[in-house]
């Protein structure tokens, strides 16, 4: 089984890289095409575990503890069984 | 006094730190991330600067998980006094021993000069030998130096003199060096024992590498 987690900033939280990469889209031609750009992180891990919903409990007990800052990020998570 | 220094794999800046505080006279132990428990004796801890864990998932995320931890949350909870500089600040936001968080500097850039402070408060034992309004100057050396804090938690740092120094420019003006919330490159937590900056003042020891300010700062420590 294997999970894959997507880390962003949360909505309302400046995201500078963002905002730098679709300023440089807008300079290479694609203004017209590009309306936001957000960047953030995957995760992707192999789990040891035979049940899906299980395995989403201990994930999204690995993004609070430590994978996310929930102060100022949001996660997703998906498990591929 | 009795200063404990903390050291993780990828921090660089103990030596700095033991050198600043032996010539305010202090005894300095540096203490391993490995170990379990601090020096009975410490009167001060410092979790210094650097890059613990080469700042991997996010700088301080994965520091803020080494055996030495559980020994500083206890340490912290019983009102002892700890100062964070730079990686030591982003550690202490990702242990949750200080409110709000570090993003990555607006511009992108890892800005590293001196620059000059104003002192927002000084009414504790980091700050008390400084006047409010001062300006202190002290180097910076960051890539995540960009505070970030929700708007109540703000009014919070505010109504209780947790806001301790704020960037400025040259003309003393406060300046946003690196996109932090109001400007904020320190703060202390509500009881006032814990402490946190982003500049270095374990390096404005001496004239000639441009400032002393870092000495008027440390001293506070010495007045218990």
């Amino acid at each position: 089984m294997k999970a894959i987690v997507n880390i962003g900033l949360k909505k309302g939280v400046l995201d500078d890289q963002g905002k730098a990469t679709h300023h440089a889209l807008d300079t290479l031609g694609f203004k017209d095409i590009v309306k936001d750009v957000r960047i953030g992180k995957q995760i992707i891990m192999e789990l040891n575990a035979s049940n899906e919903d299980d395995a989403k409990v201990e994930v999204t007990n690995m993004c609070e503890k430590l994978l996310a800052n929930t102060v100022i990020e949001d996660y997703s998570i998906q498990i591929i069984g | 006094m009795n200063v404990s220094v903390l050291q993780f794999p990828g921090t660089n800046c103990e030596y700095d730190t033991q050198y600043a505080f032996e010539k305010l006279g202090c005894t300095v132990s540096i203490i391993w991330h490995k170990e379990t428990s601090l020096p009975s004796n410490t009167d001060l801890l410092v979790i210094p600067g650097g890059f613990s864990y080469g700042d991997y998932l996010r700088s301080g995320a994965i520091a803020r998980f080494a055996s030495i931890m559980d020994a500083v949350q206890e340490y912290a909870s019983k009102g002892g006094k700890i100062l964070g500089i730079c990686n030591g600040f982003q550690i202490l936001l990702e242990a949750g021993l200080l409110p709000g968080a570090m993003k990555r500097n607006d511009k992108l850039h890892f800005i590293s000069k001196i620059v000059p402070l104003k002192v927002v408060s000084n009414n504790n034992t980091f700050l008390q030998k400084l006047d409010v309004n001062e300006i202190v100057k002290i180097p910076v050396a960051h890539h995540d130096g960009n505070y970030y804090i929700d708007d109540a938690g703000l009014e919070d740092l505010i109504k209780n003199e947790q806001i301790l120094l704020r960037y400025c420019d040259e003309n003393s003006q406060e300046f946003n060096l690196n996109g932090a919330v109001s400007n904020i490159a320190g703060i202390c937590n509500k009881e006032k024992n814990i402490f946190a900056l982003m500049p270095h003042p374990e390096r404005a020891l001496e004239e000639i590498l441009g400032s002393l300010d870092g000495l008027k700062m440390l001293e506070g420590f010495l007045n218990k």
